[in-house]
């Protein structure tokens, strides 16, 4: 099953000065894969995701992808960059762009997508999230769950072989989580590799298939949810639960 | 003789109100050109220091930036002029150029901290969103950073394209005959030490509000880019 690897994380180390917030992560994660990162704030879960693509240089250990290690001075990170879309809590989207424009611009740039391809596949994928009829306007004039659908789409514009989220829904009223979910549930079940820093339990358990729970910087505890959630087997992790569950 | 009669005397024989108007074009020759000189001199720091400060590689680059801010702000614009005229290109005979190049480069160092403090203004989620769609640096400060930066920039920009009119009045220090100097000359003239003056004080006055008022203008108008 090796070919079906999409990234594989070894031994990953992330200190912050003093502070070590990554004490060694090994992990596989394959094509198709959906998996769910949980832990308590500060376990380390987002900076292991932004180590993921390199918006955390890691302190040490390797990532591996399309066979490359991410961690060394020589590889192209831009180009790799391409092929791992990632969503941020705070959507990102570029404010002084249309939603077309935030949508086309790194395919046109990046890949040399002919402007009318690149327009007709946005608002393609832009159909999909329910929202063709915003291209034109602003990311300022949508609400959260709006913007964070964009955002989804935006990173899917550069057809990446995984995509990334920072815990998505976290910055959303609570009404809106649900429609962001809902666009990440389509996206699990179309078969993309996903890896998802969440808060969102519920989620968790119905699409991914497997949950990592991170604590105090190491994998405390992996499985398929069912595991996880019904028989949790450390400690740590069954009062984590008990506290959000 | 009445006070008409004297400022009749002062400005309008042999056409001295012309020294004035002549003066006013090499005061706004400078500035401009020098306003020019700051922005691409500013910009460059200002970039080269976002680039620089977390990259050791670029460590020389970052220093080479900050001894040049901390030495233009160090002296006062006359020295500096007077440094540019009368050492650096001591050879110049044209006054002009020399002061253009020497108010640049002062302003420069004042530029660059605004640009850069735009720069920064604008949310680091932007680069972080650029960077992860695979943008290099470059390409995502070109296309996401410095296109938002701007609105923070150019009001900062207009202040100091004031402060700079301003300053100009010492270029008559290096045989520029700016609208000051071309008022003292009146002065020198026509032993009219009054009326000179207050005239290039009215000039400078004018020119101000005016900025002030076309740059509460464009403010307004990038305020009102900011809501869509």
């Amino acid at each position: 099953m090796e070919n079906n690897v999409v990234i594989q994380v070894r031994n990953l180390k992330k200190n912050f000065g003093q502070n070590e917030v990554l004490k060694g992560i090994d992990m596989d994660i394959n094509k198709g894969d959906v998996v769910c990162v949980i832990g308590a704030s500060g376990s380390g879960k987002s900076t292991f995701l932004r180590c993921l693509n390199m918006l955390e240089v890691p302190t040490g250990g390797d990532i591996l992808f399309e066979d490359a290690n991410l961690t060394s001075d020589k590889v192209d990170l831009n180009r790799h960059r391409q092929k791992m879309g990632m969503v941020f809590q705070q959507f990102n989207l570029f404010p002084h762009l249309t939603i077309l424009d935030n949508l086309t611009l790194a395919p046109m740039m990046l890949k040399k997508l002919p402007k009318a391809e690149a327009e007709e596949k946005a608002l393609a994928l832009l159909e999909r999230v329910g929202l063709a009829d915003r291209a034109k306007d602003y990311p300022g004039q949508l609400s959260g769950g709006q913007k964070q659908r964009v955002a989804i789409v935006r990173a899917l514009c550069m057809e990446p072989e995984v995509m990334l989220f920072d815990e998505p829904t976290s910055a959303l009223d609570p009404e809106m989580v649900g429609e962001v979910l809902e666009v990440m549930k389509d996206l699990a079940k179309a078969g993309m590799t996903m890896v998802v820093v969440t808060h969102e339990m519920g989620f968790a358990r119905e699409v991914s298939n497997r949950v990592v729970f991170l604590d105090d910087g190491v994998v405390a505890e992996e499985g398929a949810p069912v595991e996880i959630f019904d028989n949790p087997q450390c400690e740590r992790l069954q009062s984590f639960l008990s506290k959000v569950l | 003789m009445s006070w008409f009669d004297k400022l009749a005397e002062t400005f309008l024989e042999d056409n001295r109100y012309m020294w004035m108007v002549e003066g006013l074009g090499n005061t706004l020759l400078i500035t401009i050109g020098a306003l020019a000189i700051g922005v691409v001199i500013g910009t460059l720091i200002a970039v080269a220091k976002y680039f620089s400060e977390d990259n050791k590689k670029l460590r020389l680059l970052n220093w080479v930036c900050d001894v040049y801010t901390t030495v233009i702000r160090g002296i006062p614009m006359t020295v500096l002029l007077l440094l540019f005229f009368f050492v650096i290109f001591a050879s110049a005979r044209d006054g002009i150029p020399v002061a253009i190049a020497a108010f640049g480069i002062n302003s420069g160092a004042y530029m660059a901290e605004l640009i850069r403090s735009g720069i920064n203004a604008v949310d680091k989620g932007q680069m972080e969103a650029a960077r992860s769609l695979g943008l290099s640096r470059g390409q995502a400060m070109v296309k996401i950073i410095m296109p938002q930066a701007v609105k923070y920039i150019l009001p900062a920009i207009g202040n100091e394209l004031i402060a700079l009119l301003k300053e100009t009045s010492v270029a008559g220090y290096v045989a520029v005959v700016d609208i000051t100097k071309a008022a003292t000359n009146i002065r020198n003239k026509t032993y009219d030490a009054v009326n000179p003056i207050i005239l290039l004080a009215l000039v400078y006055l004018v020119m101000v509000v005016a900025l002030t008022r076309l740059l509460a203008i464009l403010e307004r108008r990038l305020r009102k880019s900011d809501g869509k």
